[in-house]
């Protein structure tokens, strides 16, 4: 999950850094693209578009969107343990819709999604901070946070067991000392979800302050110098200067988070596992597709899952881009 | 910045779809045939610890067969029925390969496996209850490779601590409980005995003791609606209950072999296969030590288990798979295997020699469990209902719902899936 984030924001850190360039006042950004069209004419700039999306978009064919169709065509068969399957039309989804356990994972996979929105706020107030001016130290912090990123995820729920271990953890030793009496935290129905989302924000927050600190610091320093000779505070300035036009990165990590959510598997499968007593409240759409398509091997019934957090995803997503002319500010 | 660039976004929406790629499958060389008659074998197994001694037997055949050579692949066991699986369906799976009891049906039951009917295997060296559990419909399709029992071992230092004496063959669930109560002490996070919801090594024997059954003999009815499966699953929550044993919750968080391997815990049932990792580890080598599991109402019987191997029925070598497959479990293999140490063999009189490798431990009672073994539970698709067992016994387990409903939602669950078996 970490690393599909990490490749995501390659691009929109670039992104974000040529929008900053044009702001206005500087020369030469407008117009620099049609007129280089101009001059070469436009069958010509065809031909190099191709040239320049060719090897992404045959990527994209062969290991997405042919995987895709196939995994819809999928969804309308029941396969056989050893191969060959036959047409059931709308079967699989009819049983998906009766499913008990799908409300459940629903609802579970909608409870981690709003948890783990929380890291969004977090990784502001850390980005701020460590975009403070003078700041000492601030590749070694910069370097912790995003440790996490370039962590293997194995390696990170191994040691988060450890750490919500009821008998042994660090955690419980720590509460110990305050007097508070601890739980097996990953078995405890009503803590093991929340205890995944905290693991969850703490892995993903790495990239997120790097996309912020990058928005961050294509805020000019003019506008921030305007609040001050008008006597804006630094609390004042935070919420009306730097929230609004740092409104389109938080845009982007909202709607990769709420994405990357939407698809959490690793960390309930390598943290909790099947004979969890607390799986009923944990069980996530993916973890319920993973055990439909390989544990119990009915990979149509499996497809249909898929396809349907597909519609889930999409929906949620266009009606974020809905949303974000109410909040969003472009300069 | 004009806008977030909405097809990127667009595209990663598809990642949700494209993990069913994995499901579509990889394929790899089955076996080769050389121009002067010469063959390549695969032959697929689990178990790292086992390799050498497999390495072994391979060269041995090819000693018989200087024209065959017998080359092993080793898949880790968490994937090697998953992967199996596929590659059977791409038709690329290995020549011969090791079977568990769980998925034999499902492969016999499909056309995968090759029938052993030649002479090269006679049903009489093997214990009855592997020859049952390979056997499909009166055919045999796996020579029995190896089997595994189960006994209770115990940590003579905190039995002679407590004052407790050790468990002897003539004890009983009475006798368990007692002992367990008394070993325990909470203070110093010492319990009697881990009740863990494991099946082979604790539950499908108690269910036995009691006098029930998981699954009919036939595989088509479940056990799990009488009362003598509810006494069999009540012995290890009652020792959960009365704080003899760690919660559930405790044993989900840590892995309960974990309490014993370090000192934390009087008893711990397991299968034949722990007493060579017992011997090798230094913490508890000399503190423990193994008796035969307590008796219930019917008696102290054990689950059996074993490993098989089994031919491809698609092989490109079909004849040289099956008696490899053979071979791999003749009297021969099976001194081979019995030397290291590392599993019972299922040729019958071979287990002396797994017994004496490892003298320090009363090894004898795994072998002696043989009297009285019951087959383990499997029907055409056992990981069908296994899946559910697993599922509602956690909550039987964890507190959440009483045994007595939690059984009775458990008996009406597997009967249906096995009903969607029947069909």
């Amino acid at each position: 999950m970490t690393d599909l984030i990490a490749q995501r924001t390659a691009a929109p850190i670039s992104e974000l850094d040529r929008g900053r360039s044009a702001a206005p006042g500087e020369p030469g950004r407008p117009g620099r693209g049609p007129r280089a069209g101009r001059r070469r004419g436009p069958a010509q700039s065809a031909w190099w578009a191709l040239l320049f999306i060719g090897p992404t978009a045959a990527g994209l064919l062969a290991f997405y969107i042919w995987p895709t169709i196939r995994t819809f065509i999928l969804s309308f068969t029941e396969s056989g343990p050893f191969g060959g399957s036959e047409f059931v039309g709308l079967d699989n989804y009819v049983r998906l819709i009766e499913d008990p356990e799908l409300l459940g994972a629903l609802r579970n996979t909608a409870l981690y999604t709003v948890i783990a929105l929380v890291g969004i706020p977090i990784a502001v107030a850390v980005a701020a901070l460590l975009n403070t001016a003078g700041l000492r130290g601030r590749s070694v912090y910069r370097t912790l946070y995003f440790i996490p990123v370039v962590t293997m995820p194995a390696a990170i729920a191994l040691v988060w067991r450890m750490i919500y271990n009821g008998d042994y953890g660090v955690l419980n030793e720590m509460l110990s000392v305050f007097g508070i009496d601890g739980r097996s935290w990953l078995t405890d129905p009503s803590t093991a979800l929340v205890a995944i989302a905290v693991v969850g924000i703490w892995a993903g927050l790495g990239t997120n302050i790097v996309i912020f600190l990058a928005g961050l610091q294509g805020i000019p320093d003019t506008v921030m110098e305007a609040a001050d000779l008008d006597g804006a505070g630094p609390v004042r300035k935070f919420f009306s200067i730097t929230i609004p036009l740092l409104s389109p990165s938080i845009f982007f990590v909202s709607v990769i988070s709420v994405i990357g959510a939407l698809q959490v598997f690793d960390l309930v499968y390598m943290m909790l596992g099947r004979s969890n007593p607390a799986m009923p409240n944990t069980r996530t759409i993916v973890y319920l597709f993973y055990e439909a398509g390989f544990s119990d091997n009915e990979r149509g019934y499996a497809a249909a899952i898929a396809f349907l957090l597909l519609i889930i995803i999409l929906v949620l997503t266009v009606v974020q881009f809905r949303l974000q002319k109410k909040w969003v500010h472009y300069e | 910045m004009r806008h977030v660039p909405k097809s990127r976004i667009m595209v990663s929406l598809a990642v949700s779809a494209t993990a069913l790629v994995a499901l579509a499958g990889c394929s790899g060389a089955s076996g080769s045939e050389g121009a002067d008659g010469d063959a390549t074998l695969t032959y697929a197994i689990w178990d790292q610890n086992q390799q050498p001694a497999m390495e072994k037997i391979a060269a041995a055949f090819t000693e018989e067969h200087p024209n065959v050579e017998v080359e092993i692949q080793l898949t880790p066991y968490k994937e090697y029925f998953t992967k199996l699986q596929t590659a059977v369906s791409g038709g690329a799976a290995a020549d011969v390969f090791w079977m568990n009891g769980p998925n034999f049906q499902l492969y016999a039951g499909n056309g995968v496996l090759a029938p052993l009917d030649g002479d090269g295997i006679d049903p009489a060296d093997y214990p009855e209850g592997l020859i049952d559990l390979y056997s499909y419909e009166g055919e045999l399709y796996g020579a029995p490779k190896d089997f595994d029992t189960v006994a209770l071992w115990y940590n003579t230092a905190l039995f002679d601590a407590a004052g407790v004496e050790y468990p002897s063959a003539d004890w009983t669930w009475d006798d368990l409980k007692s002992a367990a109560a008394k070993l325990s002490d909470p203070a110093a996070g010492v319990y009697g005995i881990a009740a863990s919801q494991y099946g082979q090594e604790n539950f499908y024997n108690s269910i036995a003791q009691a006098g029930g059954e998981v699954i009919s003999a036939d595989g088509t009815t479940t056990g799990y609606d009488s009362p003598e499966a509810l006494a069999g699953i009540e012995l290890w929550t009652d020792l959960i209950a009365d704080g003899s044993s760690p919660t559930a919750q405790q044993m989900t968080d840590t892995n309960p072999e974990d309490f014993f391997l370090s000192g934390k815990l009087g008893m711990f049932q397991n299968g034949s296969w722990a007493a060579i990792a017992y011997a090798d580890n230094p913490d508890i080598a000399e503190t423990v030590n193994v008796a035969p599991l307590p008796a219930g109402a019917t008696g102290n019987q054990s689950v059996i288990h074993g490993v098989a191997n089994v031919a491809n029925a698609k092989s490109e070598h079909l004849e040289l798979a099956k008696e490899f497959a053979e071979f791999a479990s003749s009297k021969a293999a099976a001194d081979i295997q019995a030397a290291t140490g590392t599993v019972i063999p299922a040729f019958n009189g071979t287990q002396q020699a797994w017994v004496d490798a490892l003298p320090q431990y009363d090894l004898q009672v795994y072998i002696d469990a043989l009297d009285t073994a019951v087959p383990y539970p499997v029907s055409k698709n056992t990981a069908a209902w296994t899946s559910i067992e697993s599922e509602v016994l956690s909550q039987v387990w964890s507190g959440g719902v009483s045994a007595k409903d939690g059984l009775a939602q458990l008996a009406e669950q597997m009967q249906a899936a096995l009903d969607a078996e029947a069909e």
